[in-house]
């Protein structure tokens, strides 16, 4: 492999086995998406010709795609990992929707209550995650090992200092540590990774034609139809793929061709418009992933 | 992050293009300066320059509430991402920005510059090789830019910038710039900088930010951005002797057993010599394992496994050098502290210190001096309070396998972590050992002996031949000085050799009954619980014995 990503993938490397070597309970946040399916290479690779250490977890809002649920259903099995799934069934049959809730009520339930809840119950002490520094300003001064209360909480203010690659795991009982393996990747250095250790994906990330509510520039999925159409709104058949993966109701589509790697870093070259632009949570308002972070999103 | 330049033409393949961009070096970089000198303007035009910013967050910006600069864009607001930052207008914690050109990747450890906040700096420093120091043209040297450079010195960045800001605002003056150069290298030439140069520019008309602008026809030297592109990448870390420790044994089944870590420094080859610290056995390299398939040559920063042609009981904590290239290991030493939390520090404290993948418990043994970050010069003080930056001496209650922080960052640096609260209050560069200074002097003390075999003396008196035999066996086979025999003289002198000595009983009142103790009926099991209470008892120094395998 060439150099800057065989830096990367050595840095990442050691930080998944701190971890376990470090931890009794730890667990990977399996998002389905292209980051998670990045760091599960790296942890398959951490911990050869052994097995993967710990679980991964993947906290099901009900509103994800299908065919997100269908990679996590079989992906992770196929390399011989062990998936947890949970659910905020509570929520769920009250009928939390982004539309009924807002979205910031709606991601706090879904979301981050569902995931301390899992992390409670798991009796998890760490949990990895996929974001990088690059994606969000607040994700930008993210510690690699960041400390959580015991209500699972974040307090920017008082970080741990983080020096050198000596990482600090002590906690006490009930506390946790957020463990981010991408911290220095780009969103770049991902595609580029999936591209030359020909790691699988999810297939929305390749552009193809698909059904789709288009209001101003904005493409909407039909897919779990809770968003009220406009009148004379129709689904029509677009060239486009997603951009970032999160719940249909809250992640826009991006006209696009791409349809593989290579053409999707093309594409990012073009554009250089943030991944997460497509993701309505974040201008909720200015500063709302710090918000989130603090309660206990990842 | 990507700048214009770096879109494949089309004359190249997005293959080619892919290829040349992955072979770029990365540079890491930190940013010191306060508010006032507009470090945050700077990278923001750095970053924007550099067309390295995304047309969203721009957005983002654009609409925000405060906005500080009276331009239309508001270069700082792109990277003090905190709310509090925001509200009250300074810089708060590192942040760290990434951002390319054609010739290079760079991450940018942006930290503050406010003296409060010195940890923050010593952070964004610790990973850097190259650190950008920012004066505002007006204000000339202040103290805080002889603290900036001096903490970047100490912790060992070897490049420095001193970016002369707000250059517009002195009327592009050469001669206001050419007395801060001189006043600066005065202070900073007795620092050990490998290079330093000196850059007039405005961050806020964007001179000699990426490009040579109009404003100061009389400076013939790169921008900032072109300095960057082409300054040596520091750390060639191959050259260095072998650093491997150990972070996790990988066992799947009985028939491989591989040492996971990280290459500290230097490179191993199937078949290399390799010594096992702290126990000191020599062994042969088996196999460089990765999940790409096996390697002949291992080079730092990989991470890797290594499996030896003996069975060895390893675990993590160890560490695997060349036998002719051996660290410094000693369990007493001397580093540059810098303290990390509001609660001082005293002598006699006792604290956790995190060094490679050891965790060992130590006290402070005294300190030193203390640095007065005013006038930079080192003064006796009972002791060291938040931001304070000083010497200390160390005491490990086991050996550490060390260099110099001059020689390597990696084996050279430690965390001191507080056993109460869990927070990491400190950050260290070993000096040297201090066993190795006193070495030489006197006859050998039997604290030197105890440092040296990771114990201290002992009578054990043990009934049952075949459970000494295999508590013999353990010790040793873990670096132990041990002996198992029957003479009751002859074991008590060698007790004060500095030996373990087991028996089945001894007459010197000094031994320790282990016959008493309840021990479990599996032979096994009988020696861990053994060794625990040895442990316990503070007999054997490491806690290695019953815990840290990671499996």
């Amino acid at each position: 492999m060439l150099s800057h990503l065989r830096a990367l993938e050595a840095e990442s490397i050691y930080i998944l086995r701190e971890v376990a070597a470090e931890f009794a309970r730890p667990v990977m946040l399996y998002s389905i998406g292209k980051d998670s399916s990045v760091m599960l290479r790296l942890a398959q690779k951490a911990f050869f010709p052994g097995n993967i250490p710990f679980p991964l977890l993947h906290v099901d809002t009900t509103y994800k795609f299908g065919e997100m649920i269908r990679f996590r259903d079989w992906y992770p099995r196929s390399i011989g990992a062990e998936l947890r799934v949970h659910t905020n069934r509570q929520a769920i049959a009250e009928g939390a929707n982004p539309i009924a809730l807002g979205t910031s009520r709606c991601c706090s339930l879904l979301k981050t209550r569902a995931l301390l809840d899992a992390l409670a119950e798991g009796g998890y002490d760490a949990a990895f995650g996929g974001a990088r520094r690059d994606e969000e300003k607040s994700r930008a001064k993210e510690r690699i090992f960041s400390f959580r209360d015991q209500f699972g909480q974040w307090d920017p203010k008082n970080q741990r200092p983080e020096l050198w690659s000596l990482y600090n795991a002590r906690i006490d009982k009930g506390q946790s540590i957020r463990v981010f393996p991408l911290s220095n990747w780009t969103e770049l250095d991902v595609w580029h990774y999936i591209h030359i250790e020909n790691i699988p994906v999810v297939p929305l990330y390749f552009a193809k034609v698909r059904e789709m509510i288009v209001r101003n520039d904005t493409l909407i999925p039909p897919e779990h139809n809770v968003i009220p159409l406009l009148p004379g709104e129709k689904p029509q058949p677009v060239m486009c793929r997603m951009r970032s993966l999160g719940c249909t109701p809250c992640t826009g589509a991006i006209r696009s061709e791409a349809d593989t790697a290579p053409k999707i870093i093309e594409e990012l070259l073009r554009f250089r418009r943030s991944e997460r632009e497509n993701r309505i949570i974040d201008h909720d308002q200015e500063g709302s992933m710090e918000l989130k972070k603090r309660e206990g999103y990842f | 992050m990507l700048v214009a330049e770096t879109r494949p033409s089309a004359a190249v393949s997005i293959e080619e293009f892919l290829e040349q961009e992955a072979s770029k070096e990365l540079l890491r970089l930190s940013t010191a300066g306060s508010v006032d000198d507009g470090k945050s303007t700077l990278i923001g035009r750095l970053l924007y320059d550099a067309q390295g910013i995304y047309e969203d967050q721009l957005a983002g910006i654009r609409k925000s509430k405060v906005n500080r600069s009276t331009g239309p864009i508001d270069f700082s607001l792109l990277t003090d991402g905190l709310r509090a930052e925001r509200e009250q207008g300074i810089t708060i914690d590192v942040a760290y920005r990434h951002f390319s050109t054609p010739k290079r990747k760079f991450i940018i450890a942006d930290t503050p510059g406010h003296e409060q906040y010195t940890r923050n700096m010593a952070t964004g420093a610790s990973t850097a090789s190259l650190a950008v120091v920012l004066v505002d043209a007006r204000n000339g040297v202040l103290p805080q830019t002889r603290r900036h450079a001096t903490i970047s010195s100490l912790l060992g960045i070897p490049r420095l910038v001193l970016a002369v800001n707000k250059m517009d605002l002195a009327g592009y003056s050469r001669e206001v710039f050419e007395q801060i150069r001189a006043d600066f290298l005065a202070f900073a030439g007795g620092l050990g900088f490998a290079g330093m140069l000196a850059i007039p520019v405005s961050a806020l008309e964007g001179e000699n930010v990426a490009r040579r602008g109009t404003g100061m026809p009389w400076y013939d030297g790169p921008s900032l951005l072109e300095h960057l592109e082409t300054v040596p990448v520091a750390g060639r870390r191959f050259d260095q002797p072998l650093r491997f420790a150990v972070q996790y044994v990988i066992r799947p089944d009985q028939h491989f057993r591989g040492y996971a870590g990280q290459v500290a420094s230097g490179a191993v080859r199937k078949g290399d010599p390799v010594l096992v610290l702290p126990g000191g056995q020599r062994s042969q390299v088996a196999s460089i394992t990765t999940f790409d398939g096996e390697m002949a040559r291992a080079t730092a920063p990989d991470s890797v496994i290594i499996t030896l042609e003996d069975e060895r009981d390893i675990s993590r904590g160890d560490m695997l050098v060349h036998p002719e290239a051996l660290p410094q290991i000693a369990r007493h030493f001397e580093a540059h502290l810098v303290w990390m939390t509001d609660d001082p520090l005293a002598k006699g404290r006792s604290l956790l210190v995190k060094h490679t993948t050891q965790q060992v418990s130590a006290r402070v043994q005294s300190i030193e001096s203390k640095l007065d970050i005013h006038t930079m010069v080192r003064k006796p003080a009972p002791v060291l309070e938040l931001n304070d930056i000083g010497i200390v001496r160390i005491e490990a209650s086991r050996p550490l396998f060390f260099d110099p922080y001059r020689e390597n960052r990696s084996t050279g640096s430690f965390i001191l972590i507080d056993p109460l609260t869990n927070g990491t209050v400190g950050a260290g560069m070993i000096l040297t050992a201090i066993d190795r200074r006193a070495a030489g002097a006197g006859r050998v003390t039997s604290s030197e002996r105890q440092a040296r075999n990771g114990h201290t003396p002992a009578l054990l008196a043990l009934a049952n031949p075949a459970l000494a035999t295999r508590l013999e066996r353990r010790l040793f086979d873990h670096g132990c000085q041990v002996m198992a025999m029957e003479n009751s003289e002859a074991a008590s002198a060698l007790r004060d050799a500095g030996l373990i000595v087991i028996g089945s009983a001894f007459e010197d009142p000094r031994a320790v009954d282990l016959n008493l103790l309840p021990l479990p009926k599996d032979e096994e099991a009988a020696v861990d619980a053994l060794i625990a209470y040895l442990e316990q008892q503070g007999i054997l120094f490491t806690d290695r014995f019953s815990s840290g395998e990671g499996i």
